[in-house]
């Protein structure tokens, strides 16, 4: 096994990439909030549905699939000369380019840059990096205030809540409770909101139109970059977006490095599989692109973070650097059958779903996030779903044994769990000895209770919290076989 | 046969019932008693080198053999997909070679009847309100897509209902049944719920494993709906 130290993991104590509680107890919270499943349940599957619709229009789905699958790898395997190429030609259009190697140093980034403008307050669109990154609460840090503007990400922040899901960050909550929020957070907002969607939206409208209008800087984070042309994309579905991108003096986007793509023409690729996957229409309302700075239109200063976190270090792993591909879709939130009872919370990430469970532990380095790689069943809808066809069922096995190993590294000496596995390695590696397991095994026999067990003990305990266990045979089938004498004298050919 | 080690173990009715239908349609099964397990358990759960024996009596075991069945979408999904990536990784050239070969004649049984064998009437008689739940190893991993419901529309006297999230997993995934209990249960609870919307007095698919996790639901709750393997219905006359 290779073992994958040497480059830097997201740094700990910024941003949100780390789970405070292990996925199972997390979990388990949520699971008990049942307005919660049932406003998750409602919208995974009508977004399931949508989605499910758009794609099978398109007879070469599968096809393009394969196409963006194959130019995230074409990139990947030559990240370094495309940023470089994308630095270059931003920095041609009049635009500047900062190298982030961590959380702290992109925000110290974007804070130097905000108090040079000599702003108080930002406003911001596409924030999953900022997010990642805890730019919000650096900012804060230093006395400036930053708006969020996406409607769901306003609904979140007004809500001093998390976002937890990565297209439809309020997708816990419901209108009822967001009309709450609004009433009781929004500065001047009608006391007799309704909680019709549309009043909803006015309320929101209002509330930002004088943000867009007033701030001098806004930080957005972005799609795709295009290295040829140093053209920036961010696709979104409100126009808060394009908004934000054109009226404030000063633009500063964030990126992580994964988000270049070579060409232009790479893009016709994308702008089908993402909006498709993702909302489920078959082209995003606003799709806006910008290329350094155009005088007298626009930001007239635009500064471009580059953002590695932890990226170069999923790189470094040939089986899990596929989580780099990933357009942040979130396909695969929606069609996951854990996602969609636990929500995004119990993730403890940003990133939360299956793209979360294979991405978050590799930035941070497995240990930070070691439940999450287990938190699936390996059913495989993710990999289906995903456009860029990243196998995250593949990929959750290698991290599950990437932690297995690390684990017996850090203890010095094998878990409880390893040991167990050993043996049970060690017993079934041997006809006899795995035969002997089997007739042990009907021990089990005296745990029934009127024909069924209902009660196990440890390590098996938890299947018996809610299920009841098969009662062992009383012979096993080679048992069985073996009174039929059916082989021929040989048992192998 | 590769009988499964849980079937082998735990459902011997499974693996004898894979053994009468193929009897009955003329062919000759042999069950080579130097199989163990073939190592999905330690394998997704993190312990690759552990499995690493077990991939090792899996191939020579069945190396020999011109046909490999097993009534198990994820087991075979685990010998086609992850031996030979397995083996490689751990540094075995030779052994992946082999497991790759073992692995292509390796078969789930819905796969060796229809494909292999060109049969989707097997002969079976079994007059019970039925309802398939195509597990997702068998499903996504494999893609067997409709051939159990091809064999299962053949048997006669079978009442066979539509189960409304028939994709979705029923929450078992091995040791996430254990390690994530809290939502295995919750995953089991919508699948019994749309189980029990039927009104099937029998719930089959290809996977004792997910049968297990199920069945173990429904005799929790005393439902009173059974869990009965492909290969048991198959048998039946």
């Amino acid at each position: 096994m290779t073992t994958f130290l040497g480059l830097p993991t997201a740094p700990p104590g910024v941003g949100h990439l780390r789970q405070e509680a292990p996925f199972p107890v997390a979990a388990r919270q949520a699971l008990g909030n049942s307005q919660l499943r049932a406003n998750l349940r409602k919208a995974t599957t009508t977004i399931r549905a949508k989605r499910a619709g758009v794609v099978s229009e398109l007879p070469d789905w599968e096809q393009l699939r394969a196409a963006g699958q194959a130019i995230k790898a074409r990139t990947m395997a030559d990240l370094g000369r495309y940023l470089e190429q994308l630095e270059a030609q931003v920095t041609a259009r009049g635009g500047t380019v900062h190298w982030a190697r961590d959380a702290a140093e992109a925000n110290q980034i974007v804070t130097r840059l905000v108090r040079e403008a000599g702003a108080r307050e930002v406003v911001k669109v596409k924030s999953l990096a900022t997010d990642e990154i805890g730019l919000n609460d650096a900012l804060a840090a230093e006395g400036i205030t930053a708006h969020e503007t996406d409607l769901a990400e306003l609904i979140v922040q007004l809500g001093r809540d998390r976002p937890s899901h990565i297209l439809v960050p309020a997708i816990h909550r419901n209108r009822a409770e967001i009309r709450d929020i609004f009433t009781r957070e929004m500065p001047g907002v009608d006391p007799g909101l309704t909680d019709e969607p549309a009043a909803l939206a006015e309320a929101a409208r209002r509330y930002l139109r004088r943000k867009f209008l007033t701030a001098a800087v806004a930080v957005s984070g972005a799609n795709f970059a295009v290295a040829e042309t140093g053209t920036l994309c961010v696709v979104e579905s409100e126009g808060n977006g394009r908004m934000c991108l054109t009226l404030p003096r000063t633009l500063i986007t964030v990126m992580g490095i994964e988000k270049v793509i070579p060409a232009w023409t790479d893009l016709g690729v994308f702008l089908q599989l993402l909006p498709r996957s993702s909302t489920g229409e078959r082209m995003n309302p606003y799709t806006s692109m910008w290329t350094g700075v155009t005088p007298g239109d626009g930001p007239q200063a635009f500064h471009l973070v580059l953002l590695d976190n932890g990226r170069t270090a999923v790189l470094a792993d040939p089986a899990g650097r596929d989580a780099l591909h990933c357009i942040r879709c979130s396909a695969c939130l929606n069609v996951c059958p854990v996602y969609e009872r636990t929500g995004g919370h119990a993730y403890g990430s940003v990133y939360p779903g299956p793209i979360g469970a294979v991405l978050s532990p590799q930035l941070t380095g497995i240990a930070d996030n070691a439940s999450l790689p287990f938190a699936s069943t390996l059913c495989g809808a993710c990999f289906d779903a995903c456009p860029v066809k990243i196998n995250i069922p593949e990929m959750l096995v290698h991290l599950r044994a990437r932690h297995v190993d690390e684990d017996i590294r850090e203890r010095g000496k094998p878990s409880a769990e390893a040991v167990t596995m050993a043996a049970a390695s060690w017993v079934m590696a041997d006809p006899a000895r795995y035969a002997a397991a089997q007739a042990a095994s009907r021990a089990g026999r005296l745990l029934r209770r009127r024909g069924r067990i209902s009660a196990l003990p440890p390590p098996l305990a938890a299947w018996t919290t809610a299920r009841d266990a098969p009662v062992p045979p009383r012979q096993t089938f080679r048992q069985w076989w073996r009174t039929q004498h059916r082989n021929p004298p040989e048992d192998t050919p | 046969m590769f009988a499964t080690c849980l079937a082998d173990t735990l459902f011997p009715d499974v693996a004898r019932a894979t053994v009468t239908v193929l009897e009955r349609l003329g062919h000759w099964v042999e069950f080579p008693a130097s199989q163990t397990c073939c190592g999905q358990m330690h394998l997704n759960t993190g312990y690759q080198r552990e499995a690493l024996p077990l991939i090792r009596r899996y191939v020579s075991t069945f190396e020999g053999y011109e046909v490999i069945v097993a009534p198990s979408g994820s087991c075979v999904g685990s010998i086609a997909h992850q031996h030979a990536l397995v083996a490689r990784r751990l540094g075995d050239e030779g052994l992946a070679d082999r497991a790759e070969a073992v692995a292509a004649r390796t078969h789930e049984l819905s796969q060796l009847l229809t494909d292999v064998l060109a049969v989707e009437d097997v002969g079976a008689y079994y007059p019970h309100r039925v309802a398939y739940h195509p597990t997702c190893h068998s499903l996504r991993l494999l893609q067997v897509r409709d051939r159990p419901l091809r064999l299962l529309q053949r048997v006669r006297g079978i009442d066979l209902v539509a189960l409304p999230g028939a994709d979705e997993c029923c929450g078992f995934g091995g040791t996430f049944a254990v390690k994530n209990p809290d939502v295995s249960t919750a995953m089991l609870a919508d699948k019994m719920r749309n189980l029990l919307a039927t009104g099937a007095e029998v719930c089959t698919a290809g996977d004792s494993s997910c049968l297990m996790h199920i069945g173990g639901g429904l005799s929790r709750l005393r439902a009173g709906v059974r869990t009965v393997h492909l290969a048991e219905i198959l048998a039946s006359t």
